[in-house]
């Protein structure tokens, strides 16, 4: 089955002519950056392009997805792999499906434990996270979504 | 189909059964990952659909960290550090808090509001063989203008500001040296960037330091005062104390070290007074005799006068030299 090639990096206009016609199902990813300002004594929050990014920055990272097809696409597995560089924020990593063995296994984070490099093991935390996963158990012809989660530029 | 919009995705996220908090926990790291490191993103699915099912891949979305400038310079002086009549070196460290390989332009300032006096900076320092004490000779002299070699992220440098106090300077009086570092590639208020000019390929953006920090280390005057004052006492041939012919006089020099400082190499010397003549094996320093040859003892003495280097005495202390001489 061919891959979807997306050979421009940043060209994230979402265009459904780019895309091949063998998968019913379409991903995008789209990263941002979040830039918190004040205006007028009030905190606003918004999301940038990401054109300057050092360590602490937050990042939203987000995969759209469609059903392009006729059929409904089901038991839709998406899975994001963690980029090492960073960390998944511990308020993005509550209600997520998560793993912190390398995609190994999944579970709720307060269910998960990691090696605490003394022989036994310690609760897992955001940052310990390796891959999110959501499970969508059906997406009808035509209908689309947005994945998002969290992370800090470690 | 939907256009996907752009506004805040937690309005989506939770529309989806995701809650996003809108608390933001900051994450503190002294450095943080490389500047020039690459955040690649790529999701995956996997569904059925009918009969058949399917893998999906999502574009790869990059992102190139860019890099923090960033620094810490601290005074390693916990108490000031006493300079006397020589040059003093004033430890400081400088840490790379960025997280690119970063050199930094270093300035000693010795004008410090409070000062009692403002030091004579000679140059700065690397504590080359990484010490932590100057060693001259040793430790390699930052041309001025040109900065330190480039630091990795997270670690440190130590270097001295070495000083000499002022023509003037009171034994007591304390002052202070700023030591500025500023990051080669540029400093301003967090945020300003310089484009391009970033570690790794990217650009490079002041930190919450601005790029630049500076310490301080405190110096006080260690400084010795000596007086000399000169006595005699004498005993004539008579049992008396009348100066005659053939009459003994014992001349007493004491110096009388003061202050907080050493006087380094003291030496006391002294003619022998016309008409009178030196009496051999007479010299004593703190009543200890000393041989009238230059030798490996201190003093000397002869015909012409005496001679006895004392040497490096403390503040505080008296030393006492005597010989005789016979009234002609």
């Amino acid at each position: 089955m061919k891959k979807l090639l997306f050979a421009l990096i940043g060209a994230l206009t979402f265009s459904t002519g780019a895309m091949a016609q063998t998968n019913a199902v379409k991903l995008e990813s789209e990263v941002k950056l979040v830039q918190t300002e004040v205006v007028d004594g009030a905190e606003q929050i918004k999301l940038v392009e990401p054109a300057v990014v050092v360590p602490g920055d937050r990042l939203v990272f987000t995969t759209r997805y469609v059903n392009s097809g006729a059929v409904s696409a089901e038991n839709v597995v998406v899975m994001n792999p963690v980029p090492g560089a960073v960390a998944l924020a511990s308020d993005s990593a509550i209600n997520l499906s998560v793993s912190v063995d390398g995609g190994k296994s999944f579970g709720l984070l307060a269910a998960l434990a990691v090696a605490d490099g003394k022989g036994g093991t310690r609760p897992a935390q955001a940052a310990d996270v390796t891959h999110v996963r959501w499970v969508l158990a059906a997406v009808a012809p035509g209908a689309n979504g947005t994945l998002t989660y969290r992370a800090v530029v470690r | 189909m939907k256009t996907p919009s752009r506004t805040f995705p937690a309005l989506r996220a939770a529309l989806l059964g995701l809650t996003i908090s809108a608390a933001l926990p900051t994450t503190a790291h002294a450095t943080g990952v490389a500047a020039g490191t690459l955040i690649e993103n790529t999701a995956t699915a996997t569904y059925t659909s009918g009969s058949s099912s399917g893998t999906v891949t999502s574009n790869t979305v990059t992102v190139r960290v860019d890099e923090l400038l960033d620094v810490a310079v601290a005074g390693l002086a916990s108490t000031p550090v006493a300079a006397g009549s020589t040059t003093v070196a004033l430890p400081y460290q400088i840490t790379n808090t960025g997280n690119g390989p970063e050199a930094f332009d270093l300035t000693a300032n010795p004008v410090v509001s409070g000062n009692d006096f403002d030091a004579v900076v000679q140059s700065i320092a690397v504590d080359t063989n990484g010490n932590g004490v100057y060693d001259a000779g040793v430790d390699q002299i930052l041309t001025a203008g040109t900065p330190t070699a480039a630091l990795a992220p997270d670690t440190s440098l130590t270097v001295f500001v070495l000083v000499n106090l002022p023509a003037g300077a009171t034994d007591g009086d304390s002052s202070q040296v700023r030591l500025t570092a500023e990051a080669v590639t540029g400093t301003g208020p967090a945020g300003t960037t310089f484009a391009g000019q970033g570690a790794g390929g990217g650009d490079a953006v002041a930190g919450t330091s601005g790029g630049d920090d500076d310490g301080l280390d405190g110096i006080i005057a260690a400084l010795a005062t000596v007086s000399l004052a000169k006595s005699a006492t004498i005993v004539d041939p008579f049992g008396g104390d009348q100066s005659v012919p053939g009459a003994i006089v014992t001349y007493s020099l004491v110096a009388t070290v003061t202050g907080t400082g050493t006087a380094n190499g003291l030496r006391i010397t002294d003619a022998i007074p016309a008409g009178t003549t030196y009496q051999t094996g007479t010299l004593r320093l703190e009543g200890a005799a000393l041989t009238d040859a230059a030798d490996a003892d201190a003093g000397a003495g002869s015909a012409s006068g005496i001679d006895v280097l004392v040497g490096n005495v403390a503040g505080a202390a008296t030393r006492t030299v005597q010989f005789n001489v016979r009234i002609n």
